[in-house]
C-alpha cells in the first residue's frame, strides 16, 4: 500500500515538472549551502591542524612590550640582548632550545637576481626551536657564532629564485652592502599559519645581524623551545621570573614583555576557524529552512490547485490516511530529490573552493548522511500541514471547485 | 422487493445549510426507498434538493435529520472514512464534468479505485481493460483526457466507475456537457449496465429525455419529493 502511494506520489511530481522544480530549488540551495559551507569549514580547520603540527611544537615566543599578538609590537619597551639569551639558556631546565631573532626586510641579490626577503639574525638552536631541516651544507659553528663571521643559511625559495638550480653552498650573497658566504640550505617548509612564505628567509649569526645588517644589538623576539608539553606552563613562569629579574621589575609591577605559548595561539586559531564553520553553517542552516517553507508555500497552492482533483479522490474511496500519505509522501520526495542534487551542486563548490583557497576538500560521510535526513525531516514537517489539509477536505466543497 | 431491504432508504431525512435568518432547507423532510436494481432519475429545478439528495445518497453527505440508510446501515453517525469505505466497496461515481485526473492515462484513471483498494498490479490492469471494454474504448487504453473527445471522457469515467463492480452508479447530470448523440450513446451505455449487469443507477438528470430511459422518475421540488412515478417494465 505503501508502495502504491510513493507511486502515486511519484507520477503526480512527474505531472508537474516545472511546479516540482521550482519546489525543491530552495531545498537544493540550503542543502548546497549547507554542504559547501560545512566541508569548506573542515578543510579550513584540518589545514589549520595541519599548520600547528609543521609549526616548531611547544615553543614559548618571548616579545618585548605588553604587546597584543602579531606583528609590529610596540618599539618603546626595552628590547632584549644576548645576555638575556644566555640567562635563559642558563636558567631554565626541561628545554630543547633558545633562539633570539632580530628580523629585517631587505633585497638579497646574487648575480643579476634580486629578491626582497626577511634576513634573520639567530644562533643555531633556533633551527632546532623551529624545526628546519637541513637540506644541505652545514649550520653555524660555535666560533662563527661568537666571530660574528658573514656566513649564511638560505631558504627553499631564495635556492629557486637567486639559484635557479645551481648549488648554492660556497656563493656569496649580497644583502644590502654586505655580502657573505652560503654555508647551508634548509628544505621547504610551506606557508606559515598566518599565510607568509616561511623559505623566503636568509640566516645569519646573531652578531653578524647586529654589526652588519641592524647597527644596534636589540634582539626582537625570543623563541623557547620545551621539551614536553606538560612543561610548557612552568618554563612559561619561570623564563618570567628569570626576565623579571634580569629587567629589574619590582612585585606588583607589570612585565615589560609577553611570554606567548604558541601552540595555544594556533588551537585558538583553530576553534576561530570552528566557530567560523559553525556560523557559516548556521547561516546555510536557515536558508535551508527557508527552502522548507518554499516546499510548504507550494505544497499549499498545490493542495488549493488540486483541490478537485482531491475531491475525485475522495469519492471514489480514498481515505485520508490516503490521502494525507500521498502528499506527504509528495514533500519528501520532493525535499529528497533537492536534498541530493543539493548534495551534488555543495560538494563542487566545496571542491572548487578548496581548491582555490589551497585547503583540503575531504567529503565528510556524516554531513552528507545528515544533510539527507534533515531534507527528509523537512519535508516531513513542511509537508504536514500542507497534506492534513488536503486529506480533511470535504469531497462534496472540493468536487464543486474548478 | 417484498421483504429484502431497500438499497437506499430514507426515512423523514432533512438536511439544512447555515444557520438562523440564512438557513437553507435543502431537504425538508424527505421519505424514499431504492430496491437494488432499479433504474431511477431524480428530477427538479435547481435548488429543489436533488443534487442534496445525491450527496446523501453517495454517503458524500450527512442528513441533519431523519435516518438515511445504506445497505440497512444508518449512515448518520459514519466517520468520514467509514463512508469513503461504502464508496470504495458499493457506489461508482459519474459526474456531468467527467472529473478524470488530467494528464493521466484513461487506465490510470480507471485503475484509481482500485489502488486505493489495494487491488494488486497484475488484476488491477485485467479489470481496468476490461471495464475499458465495456464501454467501448479499445486501443484508448493510454490516451490522456485532453487526447479523447467528451463522449470519450464520460466513457472513462463510467469505467473507473463500474471497475469496481459497484452495487449503485450515481450519475449526476452525465449527459449534460455532451451533444445529443453522445448523450443517448452514454444512456444506452448505463441503461446496458442496468440490464445486463443489474447494477442500481441513480441518475440526476434536468433533460426528460435523457429520463425517459429510467424506470422511475423521482420529481424534486422546494426540498419534497413532489412526484414518484413508475413506468411499467418494458
Amino acid at each position: 500500500m505503501l508502495w502504491e502511494t510513493v507511486k502515486l506520489a511519484m507520477s503526480s511530481i512527474r505531472r508537474n515538472v516545472l511546479r516540482s522544480v521550482l519546489t525543491l530549488l530552495g531545498i537544493v540551495i540550503g542543502v548546497g549551502a549547507v554542504i559547501a559551507m560545512v566541508t569548506l569549514g573542515n578543510g579550513a580547520s584540518s589545514k589549520v591542524q595541519e599548520n600547528l603540527s609543521k609549526l616548531g611544537s611547544n615553543m614559548l615566543i618571548v616579545r618585548p612590550g605588553q604587546a597584543t599578538f602579531g606583528p609590529g609590537s610596540s618599539t618603546d619597551a626595552r628590547s632584549f640582548d644576548e645576555r638575556d639569551v644566555t640567562a635563559l639558556q642558563n636558567d631554565l631546565s626541561g628545554i630543547r632550545g633558545v633562539a633570539p631573532t632580530a628580523q629585517k626586510q631587505m633585497k638579497v641579490v646574487f648575480g643579476a637576481l634580486n629578491y626582497d626577503t626577511t634576513v634573520t639574525g639567530t644562533n643555531s638552536d633556533w633551527f632546532t626551536v623551529q624545526d628546519w631541516t637541513l637540506e644541505d651544507g652545514r649550520v653555524f659553528s660555535d666560533s662563527e657564532l661568537r666571530a660574528g663571521t658573514s656566513v649564511c643559511v638560505i631558504g627553499d625559495t631564495i635556492t629557486h629564485e637567486l639559484f635557479a638550480g645551481q648549488d648554492p653552498i660556497g656563493e656569496r650573497l649580497r644583502i644590502g652592502n654586505f655580502s657573505c658566504e652560503v654555508i647551508g640550505r634548509m628544505a621547504a617548509k610551506g606557508q606559515s599559519a598566518f599565510g607568509t612564505d616561511q623559505d623566503a628567509i636568509v640566516v645569519l649569526p646573531l652578531r653578524t645581524y647586529h654589526r652588519r645588517i641592524a647597527g644596534n644589538t636589540r634582539i626582537g623576539t625570543i623563541s623557547i623551545s620545551v621539551r614536553e608539553a606538560a612543561d610548557i606552563a612552568r618554563v612559561q613562569r619561570d623564563a618570567e621570573d628569570v626576565l623579571r629579574e634580569r629587567r629589574r621589575i619590582v612585585p606588583g609591577e607589570e612585565d615589560d614583555f609577553t611570554i606567548r605559548d604558541l601552540t595555544q595561539i594556533l588551537a585558538t586559531m583553530a576553534s576561530t576557524t570552528t566557530i567560523l564553520t559553525g556560523l557559516l553553517g548556521a547561516v546555510a542552516a536557515v536558508s535551508l529552512l527557508v527552502g522548507g517553507i518554499g516546499i510548504m508555500n507550494i505544497m499549499l497552492v498545490s493542495v488549493t490547485e488540486r483541490t478537485r482533483e482531491i475531491g475525485i479522490r475522495l469519492a471514489i474511496g480514498a481515505l485520508e490516511r490516503q490521502v494525507l500519505t500521498q502528499f506527504l509522501v509528495e514533500a519528501v520526495v520532493l525535499a529528497l530529490f533537492g536534498g541530493i542534487i543539493g548534495i551534488v551542486i555543495g560538494l563542487g563548490l566545496a571542491a572548487g573552493g578548496a581548491l582555490a583557497m589551497g585547503v583540503p576538500f575531504t567529503a565528510d560521510l556524516r554531513v552528507i548522511a545528515l544533510a539527507f535526513a534533515v531534507s527528509a525531516l523537512i519535508g516531513v514537517i513542511f509537508g504536514y500541514f500542507p497534506a492534513r489539509r488536503a486529506a480533511q477536505l470535504d469531497p462534496i466543497e472540493a468536487l464543486r471547485r474548478e | 422487493m417484498s421483504g429484502e431491504a431497500p438499497l437506499v432508504s430514507f426515512s423523514n431525512v432533512t438536511r439544512f445549510y447555515g444557520a438562523g435568518g440564512g438557513l437553507v432547507r435543502a431537504l425538508a423532510g424527505v421519505d424514499l426507498a431504492i430496491a437494488r436494481g432499479e433504474f431511477i432519475a431524480i428530477m427538479g429545478p435547481s435548488g429543489s434538493g436533488k443534487s442534496t439528495a445525491m450527496n446523501i445518497i453517495g454517503c458524500l453527505d450527512r442528513p441533519t435529520g431523519g435516518i438515511f440508510r445504506f445497505l440497512g446501515v444508518e449512515v448518520n453517525d459514519l466517520t468520514q472514512d467509514q463512508r469513503a469505505l461504502l464508496r470504495r466497496n458499493f457506489i461508482g461515481f459519474v459526474f456531468q464534468g467527467f472529473n478524470l485526473l488530467n494528464r493521466t492515462t484513461a487506465i490510470e484513471n480507471v485503475e484509481l479505485p482500485l489502488i486505493y483498494r489495494g487491488t494488486g498490479r497484475r488484476e488491477r490492469r485485467e479489470r481496468a481493460i476490461e471495464a475499458l471494454h465495456l464501454v467501448g474504448l479499445e486501443g484508448r487504453e493510454h490516451h490522456t483526457p485532453g487526447e479523447l473527445s467528451g463522449g470519450q471522457q464520460q466513457r472513462v469515467a463510467i469505467a473507473r466507475a463500474i471497475v469496481t463492480d459497484p452495487l449503485l452508479l450515481l450519475a449526476d447530470e452525465p449527459t449534460g456537457n455532451l451533444d445529443s448523440q453522445r448523450s443517448e450513446e452514454i444512456m444506452d451505455l448505463i441503461a446496458r449496465l442496468n440490464e445486463e449487469r443489474g447494477i442500481t443507477v441513480v441518475m440526476v438528470t434536468h433533460e426528460p429525455d435523457m429520463a425517459a430511459h429510467a424506470h422511475r422518475i423521482v420529481r424534486f421540488v422546494d426540498g419534497h419529493i413532489a412526484s414518484d412515478d413508475h413506468k411499467a417494465a418494458a
